[in-house]
């Protein structure tokens, strides 16, 4: 009896994603059904089959060579046996995910007016019920049957013509889609809206620079606000228990000529924490205030529960987040409330001398941009970018793919704002050029240098490293198993130990990867998948002869 | 099937006794003339006076080559102008005019989208294998834009006669398993090795060859006939109501 009920619900739920399955999707670890994973953006997987002892049997299985020549930065969702990812710039592709032969191909056509500071490349999807969710470069979120690729609806969401994209795998919350905008380097005003699943009607919509009225506007002068960007870049996450939705926020514009905004111009370079139904604000909490470095908090929020020594000098069970920012700092948050618990650099920073108390951090003045330029780590792309970090709760570590000893010389010039033109206010220069644009490689460490670092979470103190020769792009994934995979700019994906950082195993994939890696099960079977130049590889252990 | 296609391209070349077109032709050509050229002919070819593309009534081509010249280069003082395709792109757009004179040809005319939505939703029980923006079944094609793909003739003719014509991407499939089950559905996709089907309880499925026992086409459509089901009156409402459904609307 057990077992046909089994059968009829696994008949039922075939393909259908309810919220009930994305809250729960640790318990079908062989699925990937949000961009990080699960809602709480561990980018950790319970899948075990591949092991340190075994990886290295890791071979090809297929590849998908996407027909663009955009960098390749969605992470697929694999939904039953179907994987679903984005040609850059917005095409879907539903694929067999075990063989990698397509089911079909939504091809996409962005306005001509689109325009993006840093490539027309697109995330990732969401999916609910059997609709996949798509934000595209000129401004839309789109719904589509998750098995045709047709169109349900199709929203605009901003003004394409004004700097408005979408970059980021939209987030499902109950029966709402959530997204938010980027342009920040075109003078745009950011916002995160909802919109119903079903009809795509807006639900709410929270601006991330506070208008006339509302808290936090005094933090700009003048008209400032107004242009003052404050983008979101990557996907937010989710607490069920506390109906949170957190996601960060992008740096203020122009970036590096703060001279028209003076004050701390909130929410920019935030983590802002959303009741999930309205849209309103908990809390928040800034990590770089009146930023004049592009240090945009364009970071997955990862949620983990630990045990945390309080006042009293007990430990017990907090909720807290997890942020590695672009400024250089580690930062460990109580998520209910927002308070700060610790924050530690994490790579070289010459900004500031360090945090205080309450996390704000001690700027150092000569830092800041002049005409003539200043020398400043971590450089323009910062300590780590929009490249997903890892959580395991199975070795209590914390992994980030680092740029270290990384910097770049800030200056500041004067710019008045256009509609649709980049708004800016400088142009930093740096050693390592922030996108490659060619395979050789003939730089020295001085200029910097890719690096997956390990932490204790509560501690931030740094277990292990693993060094690369470039900088990288890449996402951190593990699995329960205590493996790590990462890759790098200089082409190479790896398997790593996730409990001491020895190499286990490497793929040459002939691209930088730009993405965050995951994994799935089809059959029985493990697959690792990651993106690397414009192809899509998956990787197995290598099946003995028939 | 095939055959029927072949019995097309025969009276198309008994016709006009110039080009041959294969239906991908046709397809593709309707892509350009709806892409390029509908904006100022329209739909049906009738857009300018004088002038009705889709039932063979120029003003100054006489063969294939004549209206494929007057897409490419133009007529100089008048609104048509040059155009950037290949010869072989301009007469696939020629291919399509030939095949319109057909496919508008309809019984059905001055229908009430409306009334036909109710057809559609009600008495004709559509949905249980179509579907429309996001609402019901997947056994048959997607109709959310079916409005700009066909004409009237055509959705005509595929309402009281299924049979007659079935787009290369609407073929069902048919693959028995060497243990016996049988799956059926549209066929997205083959190679050598595999076959990937969207099935008829609306899965996504991939089949290895060679774990088939048997695997073909479907010759006859799934689609019952409406011919006797429906009166000419409610058979132009739901006409024209397919006619009106042009994809989702950006919000």
């Amino acid at each position: 009896m057990k077992y046909l009920l089994m059968a009829l619900m696994t008949a039922t739920m075939w393909g259908q994603v309810s919220f009930d399955r994305i809250l729960n999707a640790n318990k079908e670890p062989q699925n990937w059904l949000t961009y990080s994973g699960t809602t709480l953006s561990q980018r950790h997987s319970l899948l075990t089959q591949v092991t340190p002892a075994n990886v290295k049997n890791l071979e090809l299985q297929w590849v998908f060579q996407s027909q663009s020549l955009e960098k390749f930065e969605a992470t697929p969702l694999v939904v039953d046996g179907v994987l679903y990812t984005v040609q850059a710039p917005n095409d879907v592709v539903a694929m067999d995910a075990a063989t990698g032969r397509i089911f079909w191909v939504y091809p996409y056509a962005p306005s001509p007016e689109a325009r993006t500071c840093c490539g027309r490349v697109n995330r990732g999807l969401a999916i609910l019920g059997d609709t996949l969710f798509m934000g595209t470069i000129d401004g839309h979120l789109m719904a589509l049957d998750s098995k045709s690729g047709h169109p349900i609806w199709n929203v605009t969401v901003a003004n394409t013509a004004a700097g408005y994209s979408l970059m980021h795998a939209p987030l499902v919350v109950k029966d709402k889609v959530i997204v938010g905008t980027a342009g920040g380097e075109f003078g745009i005003r950011g916002f995160l809206a909802a919109y119903d699943a079903r009809t795509g009607k807006e639900a709410w919509k929270f601006y991330t620079i506070p208008g006339p009225g509302e808290p936090g506007h005094e933090t700009w002068a003048g008209d400032s606000w107004m242009h003052g960007g404050a983008s979101v870049w990557v996907t937010g996450s989710y607490d069920p228990q506390l109906n949170l939705t957190y996601w960060g926020v992008g740096n203020p514009g122009p970036d590096w000529n703060s001279d028209s905004r003076e004050g701390a111009n909130l929410y920019s370079d935030s983590v802002v924490a959303l009741d999930a139904d309205t849209g309103k604000l908990k809390w928040y909490f800034q990590f770089s205030p009146h930023d004049d470095f592009d240090y945009d908090s364009v970071q997955v929020p990862v949620l983990a529960d630990m045990e945390w020594k309080g006042p009293d000098g007990k430990e017990k069970l907090r909720r807290v987040m997890l942020w590695a920012n672009r400024n250089g700092f580690y930062y460990v948050l109580d998520r209910t409330t927002g308070e700060f618990l610790q924050g530690k650099p994490f790579a070289k920073v010459t900004w500031t001398t360090g945090l205080d108390d309450s996390g704000k951090p001690v700027r150092v003045a000569a830092a800041n941009p002049t005409r003539e330029g200043t020398l400043v780590y971590p450089g323009v792309q910062g300590a780590t970018n929009w490249f997903s970090p890892s959580y395991s709760p199975h070795t209590g570590l914390f992994y980030i793919d680092t740029w270290e000893n990384y910097s770049s010389i800030f200056n500041k010039l004067p710019g008045d704002f256009v509609e649709g033109r980049r708004y800016t206010g400088g142009a930093p220069r740096s050693p390592v050029p922030s996108l490659r644009g060619t395979q050789v490689l003939n730089r020295t460490e001085e200029e910097g240098y890719g690096v997956v670092r390990a932490f204790d979470p509560k501690t931030g103190v740094r277990k292990w490293e693993f060094k690369m020769a470039d900088v990288t792009g890449s996402g951190v994934l593990t699995t329960a198993s205590d493996l790590l995979f990462a890759g790098g700019r200089e082409g190479y994906f790896w398997a790593l130990d996730a409990r001491t950082g020895a190499e286990l195993w490497r793929a040459s994939v002939g691209g930088p990867v730009d993405s965050g890696p995951m994994t799935y099960e089809v059959n029985g079977r493990q697959y690792v998948a990651v993106s690397a130049g414009n192809v899509l590889f998956t990787f197995a252990l290598r099946q003995a002869a028939p | 099937m095939k055959r029927l296609l072949c019995l097309q391209l025969v009276a198309l070349g008994t016709l006009f006794a110039q080009h041959s077109f294969t239906p991908i032709d046709v397809e593709d050509g309707g892509r350009l003339y709806r892409a390029n050229c509908s904006i100022c002919h329209g739909a049906q070819g009738d857009g300018i006076p004088g002038i009705d593309l889709g039932h063979n009534k120029f003003r100054r081509a006489k063969s294939d080559d004549d209206i494929a010249a007057i897409i490419r280069t133009g007529i100089p003082g008048t609104a048509m102008p040059p155009n950037n395709f290949t010869d072989f792109a301009a007469l696939t757009i020629v291919a399509y005019l030939r095949s319109m004179a057909a496919a508008t040809a309809t019984t059905t005319s001055g229908g009430d989208p409306a009334r036909g939505k109710a057809i559609y939703e009600g008495k004709g029980n559509c949905a249980n294998c179509h579907r429309i923006r996001g609402a019901g079944a997947r056994m048959g094609p997607d109709l959310s834009d079916i409005g700009n793909l066909r004409l009237a003739g055509e959705l005509e003719r595929s309402v009281v006669d299924p049979d007659a014509e079935i787009l290369p991407q609407n073929r069902h499939f048919r693959a028995v398993t060497k243990e016996g089950a049988t799956i059926t559905g549209t066929l997205l996709n083959e190679d050598k090795y595999s076959v990937q089907l969207l099935d008829s309880n609306g899965r996504l499925v991939s089949l290895q060859r060679a774990n088939l026992r048997e695997s073909a086409f479907v010759q006859k459509s799934p689609m019952p006939s409406y011919k006797d089901k429906l009166t000419q009156r409610e058979l132009s409402d739901l006409v024209s109501y397919l006619g009106s459904l042009k994809g989702v609307e950006i919000q």
